[in-house]
């Protein structure tokens, strides 16, 4: 590993500018930089931005490594132009002590495609009852400061007070998977004009914008810091947008399946859009979108959630909530956010890499492309266009909902600390 | 028509004014010494439930039977939710097998619409009931016997429901029966109004081509047909309503309510009947009341259906011209039904 100059690439979606990587940082950014020594990389319009970064992975191991494994889930974030991903915390055992996530740490380094940082469990093994040892996470080797019992809610709000108050100690955060699970007992979809008609059990709005409400309330009265997991109606919106408005600490995050897809979809019994949250309306999307634009919703967030092929070739009730996503989010974003003119290229750098990277503090990402920074770095082909192959996808799953479907983009580069993980679209 | 009947929504005006018309015909199979028709010989028909229902299944069995057809009864009772590939697997063995149809009653809303569209077999599906989704057949038999009540035995061939007042009281919830009416009742003109306490009517229903509404009382005066649906005592337990006694208070029907409705008018349940909560003894007893002709109707429609989606183009029954009648009035409750005791 040497010297790289990236030639002609759009920083941030601005003016062509060359790019060049001298072992582990970025030596320099400017016009009309020297080849000498450098192995170079053409990159005539695409738009180069800092290596994206994920707050939400299920990448299944410990547990469930017929869905995803380490290896094969941080290869498919370097093939969507991840450099970190949080990994979260429901696998079997679940990431509720040290040891089981200094394991995924150090699978991480080892593979070498992608930084893992483990969130670590509220609860112990997601039961919602008594607090995991969130101190001894934090001081292991994986250094862990995101805590969530995604896949389920934090509903006690006890338990909830408590947590928020305990990670003040070192700066965590609860990121909280915001689901009333009395409102929600037997739920399949949203809850609405397309249930009432199918006959599948309704998973209401409120399930999730009450939480939120109480959770934000709960933040704002012990002084802590909540994030709310993939937002999905207009209503978890106006919380909190009121919220920040009042100053209260709190942060959300949208997944890509939210930002394109509605629950008009469900028709098909295909278990594919089937995912928690579900897919809302039409309405929801639109606020949802907007408010990402507005910064209300700071970041975007895959919930990659791989499923093998049986869990999801059944009868819809019977089948595994999830959707993949680091390999299509980047695609989803342009098309729904850069194309609508929502959001511009450095409004997506914000969204998918500086922005998450703060919330999880996660170290030496979501940095500025300029000199001296590390060269941690994701080059996209914007012009291109293609339809979704999931035949060609690095993840162990293919539960993709955009089989077939044609998006926008496509991400050819992959650098992590100069290192390529991705070149020409390819794994290196 | 097409090839499956998943959803009673699919079926347009003249599909279904076309199935009631079909069945006609084969309640004259019933009539004969020999009630039976080659139609469906050598082909296979599975009745495929995951669920039980004994009531449905011999309906079918007894349509398949009439038809000629070789018919295979497979139970997979339990196994429908908790396992993931049970549908698929038992559908892949039933395709190995050279199924002609599969008529598949399942638990979960949408099975028999996956078992139609993923590839997994190649024979028609007919939709038995699924979840709280649809149940068509049961809607067209209840079509059937609000032609024949309403509009008349020989009348009615070729009509549908247009201007009838049809209303549809209990767990709307919780009901395929309800979803699949709405569906067919709208389609054939007739003009439904759901009654339950609001918290048995689905959120989202206000897009339903249907009126709401809380109060039975200020509809049954003006009901041609008053459908009372089956109300579990469980459902008193999850909140849906505070006791059985005041759900029967505001939503039962007795001999006083019944008594609001036109002369005409008459009493339909889905059946199995738990008299005293949603219906009382005197009302299910009474000569308005529908449910042993809905039974009976049901084969009728069943073998319509299966003839319609496997039997191709030739005529069902031969020599099929109606008898005039000149001693059938339109309300009578009509002598050559099949009674339910014949179909075992
Ligand atoms: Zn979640």
């Amino acid at each position: 590993m040497s010297k790289i100059l990236i030639r002609g690439a759009k920083v941030l979606g601005g003016e062509p500018q060359d790019v060049l990587i001298d072992g582990q940082t970025i030596a320099q950014v400017g016009v009309g930089l020297s080849a000498d020594g450098a192995e170079v990389v053409e990159a005539d319009g695409k738009v180069l931005l800092p290596g994206l970064v994920d707050l939400h992975t299920h990448l299944r191991e410990p547990g469930r490594e017929d869905s995803e494994t380490v290896l094969t889930g941080t290869r498919a974030a370097a093939s969507g132009g991840y450099t970190a991903v949080f990994a979260m915390a429901n696998t079997f055992p679940v990431a509720d002590t040290a040891g089981v996530v200094e394991q995924v740490y150090r699978l991480g380094q080892e593979h070498g495609y992608c930084d893992v940082q483990p969130i670590g469990a509220v609860t112990v093994g997601l039961e919602g009852t008594k607090l995991a040892e969130l101190g001894a996470m934090h001081e292991s080797a994986a250094g862990v400061t995101v805590f969530s019992d995604d896949g389920k809610c934090v509903d006690d709000a006890v338990i909830m007070r408590r947590a928020l108050e305990y990670v003040k100690a070192f700066g965590g955060v609860v990121a909280q998977h915001a689901q009333e699970p009395r409102l929600t007992e037997g739920a399949q979809m949203n809850e609405g004009v397309v249930s009432a008609e199918l006959g599948l059990g309704g998973w209401p709005a409120v399930a999730e914008e009450s939480i939120i409400a109480r959770d934000v309330l709960l933040a704002e009265h012990v002084g802590s810091r909540v994030h709310i997991c993939h937002l999905s109606t207009a209503g978890s919106v106006e919380i909190v947008r009121w919220a920040k408005s009042r100053g209260i600490d709190v942060t959300a995050e949208v997944t890509p399946h939210h930002l394109l897809l509605t629950d008009e979809l469900v028709r098909t019994y295909n278990p594919v859009y089937k995912v928690n949250p579900p897919l809302r309306t039409e309405r929801d999307v639109m606020a949802l979108r907007e408010a990402l634009a507005d910064g209300t919703i700071d970041i975007v967030a895959t919930d990659h959630a791989p499923h093998p092929h049986e869990d999801k070739d059944c009868e819809w009730a019977a089948a595994a909530m999830g959707m993949v996503g680091l390999e299509t989010a980047l695609s989803v974003v342009q098309q729904t956010m850069v194309e609508t003119g929502l959001l511009d290229w450095a409004g997506v750098a914000d969204r998918m890499s500086f922005k998450p990277a703060r919330i999880g503090q996660a170290q030496g990402h979501g940095r500025p492309v300029s000199a001296g920074e590390p060269a941690s770095l994701t080059l996209v082909d914007t012009a291109y266009r293609g339809a979704v192959d999931p035949a060609g996808f690095a993840s162990r799953s293919r539960n993709t909902p955009y089989e077939g479907r044609e998006l926008p983009g496509r991400v050819t580069h992959t650098w992590l600390r100069g290192k390529a993980t991705l070149v020409d679209g390819k794994l290196a | 028509m097409q090839r499956h009947l998943i959803s009673a929504a699919d079926l347009t005006r003249d599909d279904a004014v076309l199935i009631l018309d079909t069945a006609e015909e084969m309640a004259r199979v019933a009539d004969r010494p020999i009630k039976k028709l080659p139609t469906l010989r050598g082909r296979t028909v599975v009745n495929l439930f995951f669920e039980d229902s004994t009531r449905t299944r011999i309906s079918f069995e007894a349509a398949e039977k009439r038809l000629s057809a070789d018919v295979i009864n497979f139970t997979a009772k339990g196994s429908s939710v908790s396992k993931g590939e049970s549908l698929k697997d038992t559908a892949q063995t039933l395709e190995a097998m050279g199924v002609d149809a599969v008529v598949i009653r399942h638990g979960a809303s949408g099975a028999p619409y996956r078992l139609a569209t993923s590839g997994w077999i190649d024979a028609a599906v007919i939709n038995a009931g699924d979840g709280t989704h649809q149940h068509p057949t049961q809607a067209l038999l209840d079509a059937f016997t609000m032609r024949r009540r309403l509009v008349g035995r020989d009348a009615g061939i070729g009509q549908d429901l247009s201007g009838k007042r049809i209303t549809i009281v209990g767990d709307v919830l919780h009901s395929r029966v309800a979803r699949s009416n709405v569906d067919l009742l709208h389609t054939l003109g007739a003009e439904v109004t759901l009654v339950a306490p609001p918290t048995l009517v689905p959120v989202g229903v206000e897009s339903w081509p249907c009126e709401i509404s809380y109060d039975l009382d200020s509809t049954l005066s003006k009901s041609d047909a008053v459908m009372m649906l089956r109300v579990q005592r469980e459902r008193m337990n999850a909140a849906f309503f505070p006791t059985e006694r005041e759900y029967s208070r505001r939503y039962g029907l007795d001999g006083d309510r019944m008594a609001k409705m036109p002369e005409h008018a008459i009493v339909m349940h889905p059946g199995p009947m738990v008299r005293g909560m949603e219906i009382t003894a005197e009302v299910a007893d009474s000569g308005r009341c529908t449910v042993v002709e809905q039974v009976a109707n049901g084969v009728s429609i069943r073998m319509a259906v299966l003839y319609l989606l496997l039997g191709g183009n030739e005529p069902a029954v031969t020599h099929t011209r109606p008898p005039v009648s000149h001693h059938h009035p339109s309300n009578e409750r009509s002598a050559h039904t099949i009674s339910a005791d014949e179909e075992k």
